[in-house]
């Protein structure tokens, strides 16, 4: 029996995923990074709203978008999908506010109660399409994403020029959609984030601008969350916030150790999931968590001392 | 706050317990659930209520026991606004589960419990550092380590299934569970585990009511409150692992969080919280388990996180005192009650104005006074009459009080004329500037209050308007000044 880790050869693991294979490593990794970044960029601002576990409830609860669309268009075409999943991301964010507005439920307990029970209908529905016997929705595959699947697809050519897969060219347009969001409402996003009392003294209006981020939250999800499973978005909506928010505290320098992370987690996870033969998805997330885990470390070094001494 | 609620009911539900017990081990000879597929619903429903199928007892059993461990653990999550950290450590399992499976290289569930519980508490504890050593939020955190472990687990579960035997392990049944696959194995871990829950909670529940409310208070009084969080948190982890067969790692969290959600919209007590969350999860239990089973094969998980769902959407729209429904409702009625006060007191003032002369109030004089059209103030009065607070004379132009509607008229009038008195002398506000407070508590001032103001103000006849303030005597007269609906019609 082959061990489980098979040991490291930095010829097949490094070199050959760049020579032999390359079209399929460079589309992942592409995938991988445009995912990451533009999660990345939205998740700082999750991270300042502290609603960093939104982004898991709304990536399990596109599942029963997923299968009404399929039960109303009858195709497990794209746009069908990706509208199916956005109605329901938006929907759950919706319902967190009405319970957390209409009764005494606390924040945490309506964002669990939404996402459990729209997953629950999704998966209830899931098993009723897979008994008519007409389509087969994978559960697991949505869970772990098959992001290799990226490489397969044909790519979108126009006049002649091949531009790359339609699910890396979407993931695309929509980072930059999010740079440019950014960019041109910094001033509101910020000061409605750092400090909603404030924002709501000089005239904004904070529930717009929450709504409006959640929006965007939900189309950065449901893009991501086709071609590479619902744990991917979840942890990278996080996890370089974090990252960033240890090194620096400016949001400008934030955001640019984010992406930085999102493109250090897409490449060595990558190639950790050639060597150790395992999801590419997971690898990501993984290799996220340990860079995360290097410059938390020092700061743990640091309390642990301040006690000590 | 006393933990005697739960004591008391220590005893039922060990009795619950003991009859779950004895459930799984009546043996039988039958099919596995869903493998009789052509009967019809009722005959399901007759095999589900005669326990007729084994697999069906310990899914049953199962999914009650689980209903009721979570239900409880799920209180003091909800409590301790730790909602998601269910959540995180349901997702924080998996590199453990795989790892307990390597372990033993085979589904044995001892290997499997340990290393999920491992992987759990050190999850827990992953937080509880994060939050101890950065500047993260326990949102971040408690994020963190969901999605860090759970890429783990997904790793170590695709490494594990491009190998030779790896692909039957069956594992991935525990990403969303599956009850009817659950063996005697699995039942007796639950059942042990919820009756560590309940035994555990049952005498320390005071200690643990006190850490999850004023943690800063109980550690004033020199308890030791992160031992009890610890407690809590491998209590949890315990809770989660022996369910993930039944639920699957997704959805184990609403069975902590739904049940006890509900729980907290319909009490403000921790022990009738507790007792219903159990229930609440006990039903959804059944419920989930009943239409999985009459469904032909539905995945139960699911079915009952709908079922707590449906429970959840009940107290959410209807319970008594924040239902969305029944606040509604009550703020409708009272909205409607205090619409017809108003028309009774503008009723009294025009008979005051008037020196109380006998007979009716015309419907013109009503309208006149509350600056209303016809059409309008006829509506309004037919409302009290319909309440019957007012009769109207024959030819429908003018109304009368009845007795009731005399009374409720003059203690409105009395309460608007105490209160704005009592704004003015004991409050000191300028009597031009009472009114408006007093036009709005004079609907609401009780009984009690209205003696104690009375007496305050030394039984005064006087508002600060020079009007006379309506006297108990005059208030409880049988009849009003105008009870003979007979007579004229004031001008």
């Amino acid at each position: 029996m082959n061990p489980l880790f098979p040991s490291f050869q930095w010829d097949s693991v490094v070199i050959q995923p760049w020579t032999s294979g390359f079209s399929i490593t460079l589309w992942v990794v592409v995938m991988g990074f445009l995912s990451g970044a533009a999660c990345a960029l939205v998740g700082n601002y999750l991270l300042l709203r502290r609603m960093a576990l939104l982004g898991d409830a709304i990536s399990h609860s596109v599942l029963p978008g997923l299968v009404v669309a399929f039960f109303l268009f009858q195709t497990t075409g794209t746009i069908a999908a990706f509208s199916g999943a956005l109605v329901a991301a938006v929907l759950t964010v919706l319902l967190i506010d009405g319970i957390h507005r209409y009764s005494k439920i606390k924040v945490d307990a309506a964002i669990c109660i939404v996402f459990t029970t729209l997953f629950a209908l999704g998966v209830v529905g899931m098993s009723f399409l897979e008994r008519s016997g007409n389509v087969h929705l994978d559960a697991e595959c949505i869970l772990y994403g098959e992001i290799l699947m990226v490489a397969l697809e044909p790519p979108v050519v126009v006049g002649g020029i091949s531009l790359g897969p339609p699910q890396v060219l979407r993931i695309g347009l929509v980072l930059v959609g999010v740079i440019l969001a950014i960019a041109v409402f910094y001033k509101e996003l910020l000061i409605t984030s750092f400090d909603p009392a404030l924002a709501r003294s000089l005239g904004f209006s904070v529930r717009a601008w929450h709504f409006a981020t959640m929006s965007v939250l939900a189309l950065v999800i449901v893009s991501v969350f086709e071609a590479a499973g619902v744990i991917l978005p979840v942890a990278m909506l996080i996890v370089p916030g974090m990252f960033a928010s240890q090194i620096s505290c400016r949001m400008v320098p934030r955001m640019a150790w984010s992406v930085l992370h999102a493109m250090l987690s897409a490449v060595l996870g990558y190639h950790l999931s050639v060597w150790l033969d395992c999801s590419p998805a997971g690898a990501m997330v993984v290799v996220g968590a340990l860079l995360f885990l290097a410059v938390w470390l020092p700061a743990m070094i640091r309390s642990a001392w301040m006690r000590a001494g | 706050m006393s933990g005697s609620g739960c004591r008391v009911s220590l005893p039922v539900w060990c009795g619950v317990f003991a009859f779950l017990f004895l459930l799984t081990l009546v043996p039988a000879e039958a099919a596995r659930i869903g493998e009789l597929t052509d009967v019809s619903f009722l005959d399901r429903s007759k095999r589900f209520f005669t326990f007729q199928d084994p697999s069906l007892r310990y899914a049953l059993a199962g999914s009650m026991l689980l209903g009721i461990c979570c239900g409880l653990m799920g209180c003091f999550l909800v409590m301790r606004r730790l909602s998601l950290m269910g959540d995180a450590i349901s997702h924080a399992v998996l590199p453990g589960i795989v790892l307990g499976f390597l372990w033993s290289m085979s589904k044995n569930p001892l290997a499997i419990f340990v290393g999920a519980t491992l992987a759990g508490l050190l999850g827990a504890a992953v937080v509880q550092w994060i939050q101890n050593t950065t500047r993260q939020k326990e949102d971040a955190a408690l994020g963190f380590v969901l999605a860090s472990f759970f890429g783990l687990g997904i790793c170590l579960l695709t490494m594990l299934q491009g190998r030779p035997g790896g692909n039957q392990s069956g594992l991935s049944s525990f990403l969303f569970g599956q009850a009817a696959a659950m063996g005697r194995g699995d039942v007796i871990l639950l059942a042990v585990v919820t009756l560590l829950v309940l035994v555990i909670l049952g005498f320390f529940f005071k200690e643990f009511v006190l850490t999850s409310f004023d943690a800063g208070f109980a550690r004033s009084l020199g308890w030791p409150v992160a031992f009890f969080h610890y407690t809590l948190m491998l209590l949890l982890a315990f809770a989660i692992v022996s369910s993930l067969q039944a639920v699957g790692v997704v959805l184990v969290s609403a069975m902590l969080v739904i049940p006890a959600s509900a729980a907290f919209l319909l009490t403000r007590r921790m022990n009738t919280m507790v007792v219903l969350a159990a229930l609440f999860g006990l039903f959804a239990g059944v419920c989930g388990t009943f239409f999985s089973f009459t469904g032909k094969n539905l995945p139960t998980g699911p079915l009952m996180v709908l079922a707590a769902a449906v429970v959840f959407a009940g107290a959410f729209l209807f319970a008594p005192r924040h239902g969305v429904l029944s606040r509604w409702w009550i703020v409708r009625e009272r909205r409607k009650r205090i619409g017809r006060e108003n028309s009774l007191k503008a009723l009294y003032r025009i008979l005051e104005d008037d020196a109380f002369r006998p007979g009716p109030v015309a419907l013109a004089d009503y309208a006149d006074r509350t600056k209303e059209t016809l059409e309008n103030a006829g509506q309004h009065l037919r409302t009290a009459a319909r309440h019957g607070l007012l009769t109207w004379n024959q030819e429908g132009e003018s109304v009368s009080f009845t007795p009731k509607g005399w009374q409720r008229a003059a203690e409105i009038v009395r309460n608007h004329r105490l209160w704005e008195l009592y704004l003015a002398n004991a409050a000191s506000i300028q009597p031009d500037h009472v009114h408006e407070d007093a036009e709005q508590i004079e609907h609401i001032l009780g009984d009690a209050t209205v003696r104690a103001l009375e007496k305050r103000l030394g039984h005064a006849v006087l508002d600060p308007h020079g009007k006379p303030i309506p006297q108990w005597s005059e208030i409880h007269q049988k009849t009003g000044p105008d009870s003979s609906p007979a007579g004229p019609a004031r001008k």
